[in-house]
Protein backbone atom coordinates (compact mmCIF):
# COMPACT_ATOMS: atom_id res chain seq x y z
CA UNK A 1 0.00 0.00 0.00
CA UNK A 2 1.17 3.62 -0.66
CA UNK A 3 1.45 6.38 1.51
CA UNK A 4 -1.99 7.95 1.59
CA UNK A 5 -2.62 11.42 -0.16
CA UNK A 6 -5.05 12.54 1.20
CA UNK A 7 -3.39 12.46 4.91
CA UNK A 8 -2.59 15.63 3.67
CA UNK A 9 -4.50 18.43 6.28
CA UNK A 10 -5.01 15.81 8.97
CA UNK A 11 -5.16 17.02 12.56
CA UNK A 12 -5.14 14.71 15.22
CA UNK A 13 -6.82 14.79 18.42
CA UNK A 14 -4.50 16.18 21.48
CA UNK A 15 -2.19 13.48 22.95
CA UNK A 16 -2.79 12.85 26.65
CA UNK A 17 -0.78 15.21 29.12
CA UNK A 18 3.33 14.20 29.46
CA UNK A 19 4.63 15.70 32.79
CA UNK A 20 8.17 16.44 32.45
CA UNK A 21 10.17 14.82 35.22
CA UNK A 22 13.34 16.37 37.23
CA UNK A 23 14.97 12.89 36.97
CA UNK A 24 13.85 12.17 32.89
CA UNK A 25 15.76 15.70 32.58
CA UNK A 26 18.46 14.71 33.57
CA UNK A 27 17.94 10.72 32.07
CA UNK A 28 17.89 12.51 28.81
CA UNK A 29 20.63 14.89 29.53
CA UNK A 30 23.34 12.62 30.10
CA UNK A 31 21.36 10.61 27.41
CA UNK A 32 22.79 13.32 24.49
CA UNK A 33 26.16 14.40 26.70
CA UNK A 34 24.63 17.24 27.56
CA UNK A 35 26.61 18.48 30.74
CA UNK A 36 25.79 21.95 31.35
CA UNK A 37 24.48 22.35 34.96
CA UNK A 38 20.85 23.62 34.10
CA UNK A 39 19.81 20.23 32.55
CA UNK A 40 20.95 18.64 35.61
CA UNK A 41 21.41 21.00 38.58
CA UNK A 42 17.97 22.77 39.85
CA UNK A 43 19.94 25.97 41.63
CA UNK A 44 21.86 26.43 37.94
CA UNK A 45 18.31 26.45 36.23
CA UNK A 46 16.98 28.79 39.04
CA UNK A 47 19.68 31.28 38.64
CA UNK A 48 18.76 31.62 35.00
CA UNK A 49 15.49 32.15 35.31
CA UNK A 50 13.44 28.73 35.35
CA UNK A 51 11.53 26.58 38.09
CA UNK A 52 13.42 23.81 37.53
CA UNK A 53 16.05 21.85 35.76
CA UNK A 54 15.75 22.78 31.71
CA UNK A 55 15.69 20.24 29.31
CA UNK A 56 18.17 20.11 26.42
CA UNK A 57 16.30 21.31 23.26
CA UNK A 58 15.74 17.35 21.47
CA UNK A 59 14.06 16.94 24.54
CA UNK A 60 10.82 17.59 22.78
CA UNK A 61 11.04 14.67 20.41
CA UNK A 62 9.55 12.73 23.41
CA UNK A 63 6.18 14.46 22.97
CA UNK A 64 6.72 14.97 19.12
CA UNK A 65 7.45 10.70 19.02
CA UNK A 66 3.61 10.54 21.03
CA UNK A 67 2.00 12.39 18.40
CA UNK A 68 3.83 10.30 15.50
CA UNK A 69 2.90 6.75 17.28
CA UNK A 70 -0.64 8.26 16.45
CA UNK A 71 0.04 8.09 12.66
CA UNK A 72 1.58 5.38 12.73
CA UNK A 73 -1.50 3.54 14.43
CA UNK A 74 -3.77 4.82 11.64
CA UNK A 75 -4.73 1.79 9.72
CA UNK A 76 -4.86 3.69 6.58
CA UNK A 77 -2.30 5.46 6.50
CA UNK A 78 0.25 3.18 4.34
CA UNK A 79 3.36 4.01 6.29
CA UNK A 80 5.22 0.78 7.71
CA UNK A 81 7.74 2.11 10.21
CA UNK A 82 10.27 -1.15 8.83
CA UNK A 83 10.51 1.27 5.12
CA UNK A 84 10.47 4.66 7.03
CA UNK A 85 13.38 6.78 6.90
CA UNK A 86 14.02 10.15 9.53
CA UNK A 87 15.04 12.27 7.21
CA UNK A 88 15.02 16.30 8.23
CA UNK A 89 14.13 16.92 12.03
CA UNK A 90 13.73 20.89 12.90
CA UNK A 91 12.26 22.36 16.14
CA UNK A 92 11.06 26.06 16.60
CA UNK A 93 11.29 27.26 20.13
CA UNK A 94 8.95 29.98 21.93
CA UNK A 95 10.66 28.76 25.61
CA UNK A 96 12.55 25.90 26.45
CA UNK A 97 11.00 22.59 28.25
CA UNK A 98 11.42 22.71 32.15
CA UNK A 99 10.86 19.88 34.76
CA UNK A 100 7.10 20.21 36.18
CA UNK A 101 5.90 21.00 32.63
CA UNK A 102 2.08 19.10 31.64
CA UNK A 103 2.91 18.93 27.81
CA UNK A 104 0.57 17.99 25.09
CA UNK A 105 1.05 17.53 21.17
CA UNK A 106 -1.15 18.11 18.25
CA UNK A 107 0.29 16.63 15.16
CA UNK A 108 -0.83 17.89 11.49
CA UNK A 109 0.07 16.27 8.38
CA UNK A 110 0.92 19.51 6.35
CA UNK A 111 2.82 17.85 3.29
CA UNK A 112 2.89 14.36 1.21
CA UNK A 113 4.93 14.20 -1.89
CA UNK A 114 5.48 11.04 -3.58
CA UNK A 115 8.95 10.26 -4.86
CA UNK A 116 9.09 7.12 -6.99
CA UNK A 117 6.98 4.22 -5.11
CA UNK A 118 7.30 6.34 -1.90
CA UNK A 119 6.47 9.47 -0.51
CA UNK A 120 8.36 12.02 1.60
CA UNK A 121 5.33 13.06 4.74
CA UNK A 122 5.83 16.26 6.54
CA UNK A 123 4.67 16.48 10.01
CA UNK A 124 3.97 19.59 12.61
CA UNK A 125 3.75 18.66 16.32
CA UNK A 126 2.72 21.45 18.24
CA UNK A 127 3.47 21.22 21.59
CA UNK A 128 1.74 23.74 24.43
CA UNK A 129 1.94 23.57 28.33
CA UNK A 130 -0.80 23.44 31.00
CA UNK A 131 -1.89 26.96 29.88
CA UNK A 132 -2.30 26.62 26.51
CA UNK A 133 1.05 28.65 25.35
CA UNK A 134 3.09 27.39 22.76
CA UNK A 135 6.33 25.79 23.99
CA UNK A 136 7.78 24.31 20.84
CA UNK A 137 6.40 22.94 16.97
CA UNK A 138 8.25 19.97 16.20
CA UNK A 139 8.44 19.57 12.39
CA UNK A 140 9.75 16.05 10.40
CA UNK A 141 9.81 14.94 7.24
CA UNK A 142 9.86 11.18 7.05
CA UNK A 143 10.99 9.20 3.65
CA UNK A 144 8.32 6.17 3.47
CA UNK A 145 9.53 3.72 1.19
CA UNK A 146 7.08 1.73 -1.14
CA UNK A 147 6.14 -1.75 -1.83
CA UNK A 148 9.07 -3.97 -2.66
CA UNK B 1 28.65 35.02 25.95
CA UNK B 2 30.88 37.18 23.97
CA UNK B 3 29.71 38.79 20.79
CA UNK B 4 29.90 36.50 17.67
CA UNK B 5 31.33 37.60 14.38
CA UNK B 6 30.86 35.55 11.22
CA UNK B 7 33.60 32.34 10.95
CA UNK B 8 34.31 32.45 14.83
CA UNK B 9 33.90 29.01 16.26
CA UNK B 10 31.80 28.86 19.21
CA UNK B 11 32.29 25.57 20.80
CA UNK B 12 33.51 22.18 19.54
CA UNK B 13 34.12 18.52 20.84
CA UNK B 14 34.30 15.16 20.01
CA UNK B 15 32.07 12.37 21.73
CA UNK B 16 32.77 9.10 21.87
CA UNK B 17 29.93 6.58 21.06
CA UNK B 18 29.67 3.12 22.19
CA UNK B 19 26.76 0.60 21.92
CA UNK B 20 26.13 1.08 25.95
CA UNK B 21 25.28 5.13 24.87
CA UNK B 22 22.73 4.17 21.52
CA UNK B 23 20.99 1.78 24.90
CA UNK B 24 21.41 4.63 27.55
CA UNK B 25 19.82 6.71 24.69
CA UNK B 26 17.01 4.07 23.45
CA UNK B 27 15.46 4.55 27.12
CA UNK B 28 15.88 7.88 27.71
CA UNK B 29 14.06 8.76 24.39
CA UNK B 30 11.68 5.51 23.95
CA UNK B 31 12.82 4.89 20.31
CA UNK B 32 13.60 0.75 20.62
CA UNK B 33 13.87 0.33 16.74
CA UNK B 34 16.15 -2.86 16.62
CA UNK B 35 18.63 -1.01 14.42
CA UNK B 36 20.30 0.79 16.85
CA UNK B 37 21.50 -2.53 19.42
CA UNK B 38 21.13 -5.68 17.03
CA UNK B 39 23.75 -6.09 14.63
CA UNK B 40 21.01 -8.84 13.49
CA UNK B 41 18.30 -6.83 12.68
CA UNK B 42 20.72 -4.37 10.99
CA UNK B 43 22.32 -6.41 8.57
CA UNK B 44 19.06 -7.96 7.60
CA UNK B 45 17.65 -4.60 6.59
CA UNK B 46 21.08 -4.07 4.37
CA UNK B 47 22.54 -1.62 6.60
CA UNK B 48 26.18 -1.51 6.68
CA UNK B 49 26.34 -2.17 10.82
CA UNK B 50 24.29 -1.05 14.24
CA UNK B 51 23.65 2.85 13.74
CA UNK B 52 23.22 5.35 16.30
CA UNK B 53 19.60 7.07 16.34
CA UNK B 54 19.42 10.53 14.18
CA UNK B 55 18.10 11.68 16.73
CA UNK B 56 21.25 11.47 19.55
CA UNK B 57 23.36 12.65 16.93
CA UNK B 58 20.97 15.71 16.54
CA UNK B 59 21.19 15.92 20.46
CA UNK B 60 24.59 15.50 21.33
CA UNK B 61 25.18 18.03 18.55
CA UNK B 62 23.51 21.20 19.52
CA UNK B 63 24.73 20.44 23.23
CA UNK B 64 27.85 21.44 22.55
CA UNK B 65 27.39 24.77 22.10
CA UNK B 66 25.43 25.39 25.72
CA UNK B 67 28.30 26.57 27.82
CA UNK B 68 28.91 28.85 25.40
CA UNK B 69 25.49 29.93 25.04
CA UNK B 70 24.46 29.94 29.23
CA UNK B 71 20.67 29.48 28.76
CA UNK B 72 18.78 27.39 26.23
CA UNK B 73 16.14 30.13 26.55
CA UNK B 74 18.28 31.07 23.91
CA UNK B 75 17.75 28.64 21.00
CA UNK B 76 15.06 29.90 19.02
CA UNK B 77 14.99 27.22 16.16
CA UNK B 78 17.22 24.36 15.80
CA UNK B 79 17.35 22.40 12.36
CA UNK B 80 19.15 18.89 10.55
CA UNK B 81 19.19 16.93 7.49
CA UNK B 82 20.12 13.10 8.36
CA UNK B 83 22.33 12.86 5.32
CA UNK B 84 24.83 9.93 6.68
CA UNK B 85 24.72 7.22 8.64
CA UNK B 86 26.92 7.27 12.00
CA UNK B 87 28.22 3.13 12.22
CA UNK B 88 28.97 1.79 15.71
CA UNK B 89 31.09 -1.01 16.03
CA UNK B 90 30.59 -3.27 19.03
CA UNK B 91 34.00 -2.76 20.07
CA UNK B 92 35.33 0.07 18.49
CA UNK B 93 32.58 2.26 18.95
CA UNK B 94 32.30 5.67 16.94
CA UNK B 95 33.67 9.61 17.40
CA UNK B 96 31.10 11.85 16.71
CA UNK B 97 32.98 15.60 15.87
CA UNK B 98 30.93 18.93 15.91
CA UNK B 99 32.80 22.28 15.28
CA UNK B 100 29.82 25.29 16.07
CA UNK B 101 30.90 28.63 13.52
CA UNK B 102 28.88 31.72 13.16
CA UNK B 103 27.55 31.73 9.74
CA UNK B 104 25.22 34.85 10.23
CA UNK B 105 24.51 37.64 12.69
CA UNK B 106 21.58 40.10 12.25
CA UNK B 107 19.41 42.15 15.07
CA UNK B 108 20.01 40.50 17.83
CA UNK B 109 20.15 36.81 16.81
CA UNK B 110 22.92 34.71 15.09
CA UNK B 111 22.93 31.09 13.07
CA UNK B 112 25.52 29.02 14.18
CA UNK B 113 26.17 26.53 11.84
CA UNK B 114 27.16 22.95 13.34
CA UNK B 115 29.23 20.62 11.40
CA UNK B 116 29.16 17.03 12.21
CA UNK B 117 31.00 14.56 11.10
CA UNK B 118 31.89 10.70 11.93
CA UNK B 119 35.28 8.95 9.82
CA UNK B 120 35.93 12.35 7.98
CA UNK B 121 32.35 12.08 6.95
CA UNK B 122 29.95 14.50 6.96
CA UNK B 123 26.66 13.39 9.10
CA UNK B 124 24.59 15.97 9.52
CA UNK B 125 23.56 18.28 6.38
CA UNK B 126 22.14 22.01 7.31
CA UNK B 127 22.57 21.46 10.83
CA UNK B 128 21.46 25.26 12.15
CA UNK B 129 21.00 26.53 15.51
CA UNK B 130 19.32 30.01 15.25
CA UNK B 131 20.11 31.58 18.88
CA UNK B 132 19.09 35.33 20.71
CA UNK B 133 22.19 37.15 21.68
CA UNK B 134 20.10 40.14 23.45
CA UNK B 135 20.42 39.63 27.13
Amino acid sequence: MAVNPELVGRVFPPTAPYLVGREKVREFARAVFATDPQHTDPAAARALGYADVVAPPTFAMVVQDLTLQQLLAEPESGIVLERTIHAEQRFRYSRPIVAGDELVGRLSIVGVRAIGKGAMVTSEAEVTDAAGSHVVTATSVLLVGGDE
Amino acid sequence: MTAPAVGDVVAERTVHLTRESLVRYAGASGDFNPIHYRDDVAAQVGLPGVLAHGMLTMGLSVETIMPWLGDAGRILEYGVRFTRPVVVDADAGADVTVVATVGAVDAGAARIDLTVTHADTTVLGKAQVRVRLDA
